[in-house]
């Protein structure tokens, strides 16, 4: 069967958007095991904290403008970086895009018709929203928010009296809903591909999201163990870390980077196989090195759980072992690399169909290059030594989360937006909002890292004399870049309400969801697709 | 009326057994990082005093201990005896044998129960003034270890535990089962046939009236509740992974075992 339809097919099957289930209005969303409607639950829910994120960013910046306090105590500001990080991590990168696109185009690349536990991919929607319940409270009752930072580092997290129980309570069952999820996936990808989707026929999006699974069911454990280790201290005085009692709290630090630096990856491989997707589509040609691009994401989920370390080299681990764990970290940088080499030479001499998430992809590439080579400085014990605990760590991690995955993410609302809810959104509006979040994006976190290397600690609510003009063009950017996200998030909802009825296929992409009707029906396909070729055979089309 | 001998495929999903079991798996190894990263924990505090542990550890009973490992080695034969029965189609054998197994479950909690008492009542027990004061730091690892290891194992048996109770409730139910069996009648009828349900014995279950040519499909729903015996196979997928479960439970425990009690 041709991979690549002329006309729209014809409708045969309400749109899952308009079906009427067992309940309806919100009840139709909440208990709804439709992996599409689970996808939509968690993008707004995402989206929801993201929102409470960037404002938390911005009143730190805000407190950076002038010299001393500004806004907030230095309590504040504490409480303040502390949720900040750990809503932009455990509430809206980790779930953030295999949660969102994941849960709504995994069935449909692999011409499934839903993930194979349903039910549980609603349970971890709802342990999601267990775990935001906690957070409040944790925000809200007692002494407030904790102020350890998102990292809960021992001996501190059990002497604060803030309520970092709860906070760590929340990031368990987090983790125990990420797990779900993954775990879900593992077993979809092995159980439900259609007829002829061999692994070297899955779409590039899907390899990604299938080696994030793995992380997710094998690292977040380990995570979970430590968190409850420290509620443990803090509520019976187990204390397994307190060096009165004989423990080791450089332990903590090991356990929690064994989770948490795989978890980086988690946060980007998605965000790559996004990027593998869109480059081709607007390229119009298949991708170059579909099976090396595949395996580094193999590659890069494997290496990845050995580098922990790299984030300890001033912890006072033993010096041998930060040598090999600097090592290994080079060594990540090689699949990474073999990706980005990939997609360059995808676009290079390619008739290129300029789109917004096409730009996107791209702001991807040049935020990932400056995010991935300055890890690469960080990676060097000498270097990681100076920098370590300042700004331009800060500014590293931006740029590869943020101006990286989250980036990517965006650019998969515009790309597969107009699938998922039916119209098309306002082109120069959204990249209107793209050139304001450039901007301001580099001028805040070039900035931030330029101020780091020069010595401008993080997590300090002051600054010296020296950094002032530095913080007040960082501050500046905040502001284009806060204004550019909320543009684009009213892009997306006007879109979503009042946008043009989207075509089937506006991108003439050749993955199965640009097969099936726009917004898909509830069981994605009338007839369960076979499969012929792989994913980007952008051939047929020019035949 | 003509007789057609027509079978019905009926149209459920078709349950998908390996892929059931790979979820399963997949759990296992979650819980297996989860304890994995005790372990790790223990590893690291035992090189660096591993002349306390041996101290401590000969406080333990070495007795209760071995006691609790019967039991829970025994409890995974019975699972697997309850398995195979059910797998047979032997229903009371295979309840018998869950209900042994969640007798030896028992024991061991019963067992733990005495253990933790004596030792709390001497004074040993996280963050206890006594401990504290009279042991020195590997000796209070060694039991912060101790209560935080035991103490998860424990809640995974009274996980165990009510898992068990659940899956004796799915066998004991008689479940209402309904099929759906769109039937392509065009193939099959001409007008003026009428369509009869019949039992494998022949007796006439249901009819639906005459069918005229305009009839294209029929749908035929039928709910019924089987006899004990036929159970539903689906319980055999949930008392296996329960298996799958305990025996991990019980794998952790092996480790546990001589890693506490057996190092003196
Ligand atoms: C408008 C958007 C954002 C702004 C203005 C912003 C700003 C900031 C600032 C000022 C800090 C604290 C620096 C310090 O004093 O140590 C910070 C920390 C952090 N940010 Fe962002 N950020 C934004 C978006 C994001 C996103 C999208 C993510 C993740 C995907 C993220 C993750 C983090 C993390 C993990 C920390 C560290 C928190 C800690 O030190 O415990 N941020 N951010």
């Amino acid at each position: 069967m041709s991979r690549h339809a002329v006309a729209d097919a014809v409708r045969t099957q309400e749109s899952y958007l308009d079906v009427k289930g067992r309940y309806s209005g919100l009840f139709g969303w909440i208990f709804s095991v439709d992996h599409k409607r689970i996808g939509l639950l968690y993008l707004g829910s995402v989206f929801l904290f993201f929102i409470v994120g960037i404002f938390l960013g911005l009143f730190m910046r805000l407190e950076q403008l002038t010299m001393g306090e500004t806004l907030m105590t230095a309590n504040m500001y504490n409480r303040l970086f502390t949720l900040h990080g750990v809503i932009m991590i455990f509430f809206f990168i980790i779930p953030g895009i295999a949660g969102t696109m994941g849960n709504f185009f995994l069935p449909i690349q692999i011409g499934a018709k839903d993930v194979f536990f349903p039910r549980l991919n609603l349970l971890s929607w709802w342990l999601y929203l267990a775990g935001a319940v906690l957070a409040l409270f944790a925000i809200f009752s007692g002494e407030g928010m904790a102020d350890t930072g998102w990292t809960f580092y021992v001996p501190y997290s059990v002497q604060t009296g803030t309520n970092v129980t709860l906070a760590l309570f929340a990031a368990f069952i987090l983790g125990f809903s990420s797990i779900l999820t993954g775990l879900n996936f593992i077993a979809t990808v092995h159980r439900l591909r259609a007829p002829g989707m061999t692994f070297h026929r899955m779409p590039l999006f899907i390899w990604s999201l299938y080696s994030t699974a793995w992380i997710q069911v094998l690292a977040t454990p380990v995570v979970g163990i430590t968190l409850l280790l420290v509620i443990l201290e803090r509520t019976l005085g187990i204390g397994i870390f307190n060096p009165a009692m004989g423990g080791d709290p450089i332990l903590f630090q090991h356990l929690f980077w064994i989770y948490s630096h795989p978890a980086v990856y988690l946060m980007v491989l998605p965000g790559m196989g996004i990027v593998s997707e869109i480059i081709p589509t607007f390229c119009r040609r298949i991708i170059f090195g579909y099976k090396a691009i595949a395996w580094s994401s193999v590659g890069i989920a494997g290496v990845g759980t050995l580098v922990w370390g790299h984030h300890m080299y001033v912890s006072g681990q033993s010096s041998t072992a930060s040598i090999v764990f600097s090592f290994l970290t080079f060594f990540v940088a090689i699949p990474t690399a073999i990706k980005v080499f990939n997609w360059v030479a995808t676009m290079y001499k390619a008739s290129i169909k300029v789109e917004v998430p096409f730009l996107y992809a791209l702001a991807f590439l040049f935020h990932f290059l400056i995010g991935g080579l300055t890890g690469l400085m960080n990676a060097a014990i000498s270097v990681d030594v100076h920098v370590h605990d300042t700004y331009f760590i800060v500014g590293h991690f931006h740029y590869t989360m943020f101006g990286g995955s989250v980036f990517a993410l965006f650019g998969a609302l515009y790309y597969w937006g107009p699938k998922m809810w039916g119209k098309m959104y306002h082109k120069k509006s959204a990249v209107v909002a793209l050139v304001l979040q450039l901007i301001g994006f580099n001028m805040l976190y070039l900035t931030m890292m330029y101020m780091g290397y020069q010595g401008m600690p993080r997590r300090y609510y002051d600054h010296l004399p020296q950094f002032h003009d530095a913080h007040l063009v960082a501050t500046v950017g905040s502001w284009f870049l806060v204004t550019g996200l909320l543009m684009m998030i009213g892009t997306l909802i006007h879109s979503i309400f009042k946008g043009e009825k989207a075509p089937q296929n506006p991108w003439g992409g050749t993955t199965l969801e640009w097969q099936v009707p726009t917004p898909p029906p509830l069981e994605n396909f009338d007839v369960v697709p076979t499969i012929t070729s792989g994913p980007y055979n952008h051939k047929e089309e020019a035949e | 009326m003509s007789n057609h001998a027509a079978t019905l495929v009926a149209h459920k999903h078709p349950g998908d057994v390996e892929g059931v079991k790979i979820g399963m798996w997949l759990f296992l190894f979650t819980e297996m990082l989860l304890f994995g990263g005790l372990f790790i924990a223990y590893a690291v505090y035992r090189s660096i005093y591993s002349e306390a542990f041996h101290t401590a550890a000969a406080n333990l009973d070495v007795t209760l201990g071995a006691v609790n490992t019967i039991f829970l080695l025994t409890s995974s034969l019975t699972v697997v005896l309850g398995i195979v029965a059910l797998q047979k189609g032997k229903q009371k054998f295979a309840v018998l044998m869950i209900w042994l197994t969640v007798l030896f479950a028992l024991g061991f909690m019963v067992n733990k129960y005495f253990e933790w008492s004596v030792k709390i009542h001497h004074g040993i027990y996280p963050g206890s003034p006594e401990l504290l004061a009279s042991h020195d730091k590997g000796e209070i690892v060694f039991y912060n270890l101790y209560y935080t290891m035991t103490g998860l194992h424990g809640l995974h048996v009274i996980i165990g535990l009510v898992v068990f109770f659940v899956v004796l409730y799915f066998i004991k139910r008689r479940p209402v089962v309904t099929e759906e069996m769109p039937f392509d009648i065009l193939k099959h009828v001409r007008g003026g046939t009428r369509l009869a349900v019949l039992s494998e014995k022949g007796d006439e279950l249901g009819t639906v009236a005459e069918l005229d040519d305009k009839v294209e499909l029929v749908d035929i729903r039928l709910t019924y509740e089987p006899v004990i015996e036929k159970m539903d196979p689906r319980n055999i997928i949930k008392l296996e992974n329960a298996g799958l479960y305990w025996h991990l439970v019980d794998v952790i425990w092996i480790f546990l075992f001589p890693l506490f009690y057996l190092i003196s």
